[in-house]
C-alpha cells in the first residue's frame, strides 16, 4: 500500500493550485519508488491492471503523451491515445461531445490536453473517471511542475530555501504558473525574469519577484529554469528578434557564472538551441537536469495515476 | 385600444422618478393612457379595480440595449421570446440593437423591426440604427432616412469605431437630425484576445485579460470628438471606475455627453468567472470590486445615466465550451429590474434613485413620452413586489437562451404585473384576473 501515511483524496489532477502539502509531498514521494522501477529490466507491474487510460491530446505533443503513455503502460493500464486533431473535432464536434463520448467506453483515467485555458476543468465536470490536466492553454501543467520539482529534489536534497529563476515567457506559459505555485508550495524562493512584454503585469502578485535584468535575476541562484520561447512570438511583436533576445535573455556559460556556484539548469523541453539557451549549457551533464527531467516525467506521471486510481477505489468502496 | 376596459390601480405606492413622487395613491388608466392620479378617484364604472397595497407602482423600464436574433439568428431569440421576457422582467420598451444579420442599417430594415415587433411583441419596441454600414467602422449609414423611419438611436453595436476619423464624421453629421449616437467604448488592438478583465485574476488563469485602458483610451476620443463636433453622445456599457470619472468631468463641461452600464457590471465583478464559467464571460469584461463600485457610485451621482441590461442571448453551444472559445453575452431582460433594486436593498440609494436610470432618464435621451407616470402618458407600468425573494435559476428564463450569469443566486425584488399601453402583458399573481 501506500509509502506516505497522507492519504490523497483528490478526484482529479487539475493544477498545482489547490494542492496541499502534504499532498504534492506524497505525490513526490509516491514517483521516488517509481524512479526505481523504471531503472529495473522489468519494468512493468501489475498494480492498475485492467484500468483503462485515455490520452486525449487535442494540441500536439511527442514527450508528455509518450511520457503518460509508457506511465501508463509500466502500472498495466490499458492505454489508448486518441489523435484528435484527425478525428471527430475538426468535424466541428465539441469538446463536451467528445468527453462524454469517451466517457461512455468507461475509462477510469483521463489525461488531457487542449490548448483553452480551463478545458480539463470543463472536462472534469462532464465525466466520472479521473481527469488529468496534461497541460491546458495558458494555465497550468501541474505533472510538468512536479516533475520539475523532484528532479531539484533528488540532486539538491530540498526545494525549502533554494532560490530558483525561472526565465522566459513567463506570460504564456503554463509551465511557469504550475511552478511557481509549487516551488512555493515548497518553500523555495522563486524569481520570474523575462522581458516586460513576455510577463504579466500583475505577477509580482504571484508569490514571486520579478525581474526584467537576466543577471540580477540569476544572483546567487541555486537552480536556473529555462522556459520555451514559442516560434510564433518570436514574429510578432512581443520581442523584436531572436538574436536581441538571446543577448538579453538567453542563458550561457558567462551568464550562468552570476548564478551560485554549481546551479542547475532546467528546461521542460523542447528547447531552442541559440535562442534561449547556449548547447554548451544545455548538454553539460554537470549543470543540466533536462535529461533528468525526462526520466523523472515519467515517475511522477505513473505516481498521480497510481494516486488517482486509488482515491476513486477508494470512493467506490466506501 | 376601445374594447380595454378603464383600470384603477388602487393603494399602490407610486414611485415616479420624472416628478420624484413618492407616495400612497391611486392611478386610472384609460384607452392606453394615463387618465387620472390621485387620492379619491371615482373611475367610471365599467373600470377593473385593482387592490395593489404593498406593492410599488412604477413606469415600465426602457432598456436601451437588448439583442435579439431577428432576423438572422432566431435559435438565439427572437422579438416575441424577448418580449415575453422583457414583460416578466418589467420592461415595457425595448430598443433592439442594430446587430443583426443583417445589419439594421438601412430604413427597409428599421420598418421591418418596427413592423414585425407590432405583431410579434407584446412590449414597446423601439428600433436602433447602424452607425456605420454593415457595423464595419468605415462609412456613415443612412442616420437620417434611419431616423425618418423610426430608429431612436444610432449605434455600432458590439462592434467599436477603430477610425476616430469615421466617428468624428458620424458625430458630426449625426448632429444635423440631432441624433443620438451611442458607441460601446473599447480600443478593439488592445481587447484582441482577451476575454476576462486583465488583471491578477486573468494571469492566474491563463486567459487572455482586456485592460481598462482599452476602454479609457475610446471613452477620452469620444469625448474629444463629442467636443469638437459637438454631437450627443451615449457612451454604451461602461466597465471601469476610471471610465466613470472621465465621463463625470465631460459632464461638468457642460457636454452632452451620458453613459449607461449594464445591470451585471453594477452586481458583478470579474470573481463570477472564477471556475471558467462561461455565463459571466460579458463584453465588456467584468472587472474589479473597486470598478463596480465606481459604476454604483456613478448611478447614484447621475454621472451614468442609463442601466440597461444588455440582452445578450447565447444558446448552450456557444456557452458550453472552454471559457476562451464560448462567446460573450448574457440575458439580461428579466433580472434587470432585480439587479438594478439590489441598489436599494445594499441601502445605495433610495427607489427613485434606482428606477430613474431605468425610466424616466433613458426617455428623456431617446426624446419620447414615456418612462413617467403623469396625465396623459402611455400606460406602460408595472407593479413590484419589493421583497419578494426568489432564486434565478437559468432553465426558468422565458428567453430562448438561457445564459445568465445570475444563475443560481438569491435574489430581491420582482415585477408581478406589466401593463403596456394599458394592456396587461404580465401578471404573475393573478391580479387583474
Amino acid at each position: 500500500m501506500s509509502t506516505t501515511s497522507y492519504v490523497f483524496a483528490k478526484p482529479h489532477l487539475l493544477g498545482i493550485a489547490g494542492l496541499n502539502f502534504p499532498e504534492a509531498v506524497s505525490l513526490l514521494d509516491r514517483a521516488e519508488g517509481y524512479v526505481e522501477q523504471s531503472r529495473q529490466t522489468d519494468k512493468t507491474s501489475n498494480k492498475l491492471h485492467g484500468l483503462t487510460q485515455i490520452n486525449l491530446f487535442f494540441e500536439p505533443s511527442t514527450r508528455t503523451q509518450s511520457s503518460f503513455e509508457i506511465a501508463g503502460k509500466r502500472l498495466g493500464m490499458d492505454v489508448v491515445n486518441m489523435a484528435v486533431q484527425s478525428s471527430s473535432v475538426s468535424k466541428g464536434e465539441t469538446l463536451i461531445d467528445t468527453a462524454m463520448t469517451l466517457n461512455a467506453m468507461r475509462p477510469d483515467l483521463l489525461v488531457v490536453r487542449h490548448g483553452a485555458s480551463g478545458a480539463a476543468e470543463l472536462l472534469s465536470q462532464k465525466v466520472d473517471c479521473a481527469v488529468i490536466n496534461a497541460g491546458d492553454g495558458q494555465h497550468e501543467h501541474p505533472t510538468q511542475a512536479l516533475l520539475d520539482a523532484l528532479s531539484i529534489r533528488r540532486a539538491l536534497g530540498s526545494l525549502a530555501g533554494l532560490r530558483i529563476a525561472i526565465c522566459g515567457d513567463i506570460a504564456h506559459s503554463r509551465v511557469a504558473r504550475s511552478n511557481v505555485i509549487l516551488l512555493n508550495l515548497l518553500g523555495a524562493e522563486v524569481r520570474l525574469c523575462g522581458p516586460p512584454t513576455l510577463l504579466p503585469s500583475d505577477a509580482d502578485r504571484w508569490g514571486a519577484e520579478v525581474f526584467h535584468n537576466m543577471d540580477d535575476a540569476l544572483n546567487a541562484c541555486d537552480v536556473v529554469m529555462m522556459l520555451r520561447l514559442q516560434t510564433e512570438r518570436m514574429n510578432s511583436a512581443f520581442i523584436p528578434s531572436s538574436r536581441e533576445y538571446f543577448r538579453f535573455y538567453g542563458l550561457d556559460r558567462t551568464r550562468l557564472g552570476k548564478a551560485a556556484k554549481g546551479a542547475l539548469v532546467m528546461h521542460p523541453g523542447p528547447m531552442n538551441r541559440g535562442v534561449e539557451i547556449d548547447s554548451d549549457i544545455a548538454d553539460d551533464p554537470k549543470i543540466s537536469l533536462i535529461t533528468a527531467q525526462v526520466e523523472m516525467g515519467v515517475a511522477v506521471r505513473m505516481a498521480v495515476l497510481d494516486m488517482l486510481a486509488e482515491a476513486k477505489n477508494k470512493d467506490t468502496h466506501e | 385600444m376601445s374594447d380595454m376596459r378603464p383600470i384603477c390601480i388602487q393603494n399602490a405606492q407610486m414611485v415616479d422618478p420624472a416628478s420624484a413622487r413618492d407616495e400612497i395613491c391611486d392611478v386610472w388608466l384609460k384607452d392606453g393612457l394615463i387618465a387620472a392620479i390621485g387620492n379619491d378617484l371615482e373611475p367610471c364604472s365599467d373600470t377593473l379595480c385593482v387592490d395593489a397595497g404593498n406593492l410599488v407602482l412604477a413606469p415600465g423600464l426602457i432598456d436601451l440595449k437588448v439583442k435579439t436574433g431577428e432576423p438572422g439568428s432566431e435559435h438565439r431569440e427572437d422579438l416575441k421570446s424577448a418580449s415575453m421576457a422583457a414583460a416578466a422582467g418589467g420592461v415595457t420598451t425595448m430598443v433592439i440593437a442594430p446587430d443583426t444579420d443583417p445589419v439594421i442599417d438601412d430604413a427597409a430594415l428599421v420598418e421591418f423591426i418596427a413592423r414585425s415587433s407590432r405583431t410579434k411583441s407584446i412590449v414597446n419596441v423601439l428600433p436602433a440604427g447602424a452607425l456605420t454600414k454593415e457595423l464595419l467602422g468605415e462609412q456613415i449609414a443612412e442616420i437620417g432616412l434611419m431616423a425618418e423611419a423610426g430608429a431612436v438611436l444610432f449605434s455600432n453595436g458590439d462592434q467599436a469605431i477603430a477610425s476616430a476619423a469615421v466617428m468624428r464624421k458620424a458625430l458630426a453629421y449625426s448632429g444635423a437630425f440631432n441624433a443620438l449616437v451611442s458607441c460601446r467604448p473599447e480600443d478593439p488592438t488592445l481587447a484582441a484576445n482577451g476575454v476576462m478583465h486583465a488583471g491578477e485574476l486573468s494571469s492566474r488563469m491563463g486567459l487572455g485579460g482586456i485592460p481598462i485602458a482599452a476602454e479609457t483610451i475610446h471613452i477620452a476620443r469620444d469625448i474629444a470628438l463629442a467636443e469638437l463636433t459637438g454631437g450627443r453622445l451615449l457612451i454604451e456599457q461602461i466597465s471601469s471606475a476610471a471610465g466613470v470619472d472621465m465621463v463625470r468631468e465631460a459632464k461638468a463641461k457642460g457636454l452632452d455627453v451620458s453613459a449607461s452600464v449594464s445591470v451585471h457590471h453594477l452586481c458583478l465583478n470579474e470573481l463570477d468567472v472564477g471556475g471558467y464559467r462561461t455565463f459571466a464571460r460579458l463584453s465588456p469584461p467584468l472587472r474589479s470590486e473597486k470598478d463596480r463600485l465606481g459604476l454604483i457610485a456613478g448611478v447614484l451621482d447621475g454621472s451614468i445615466d442609463v442601466i440597461v441590461s444588455g440582452h445578450d442571448p447565447r444558446p448552450a453551444e456557444e456557452k458550453r465550451l472552454p471559457f476562451a472559445e464560448s462567446s460573450a453575452g448574457a440575458c439580461g431582460l428579466e433580472t434587470l429590474l432585480s439587479g438594478a433594486l439590489s441598489l436599494v436593498h445594499n441601502a445605495n440609494g433610495d427607489l427613485i434613485t434606482a428606477l430613474r436610470p431605468l425610466t424616466s432618464a433613458p426617455a428623456e435621451l431617446l426624446g419620447i413620452n414615456a418612462g413617467n407616470i403623469a396625465i396623459g402618458a402611455p400606460a406602460d407600468l408595472i407593479l413590484i413586489d419589493l421583497d419578494k425573494p426568489w432564486i434565478c435559476d437559468a432553465d426558468k428564463l422565458l428567453s430562448k437562451s438561457k445564459n445568465t450569469p445570475f444563475d443560481g443566486q438569491r435574489m430581491q425584488s420582482r415585477a408581478v404585473a406589466t401593463l403596456v399601453r394599458g394592456r396587461i402583458v404580465y401578471d404573475a399573481n393573478s391580479l387583474f384576473a
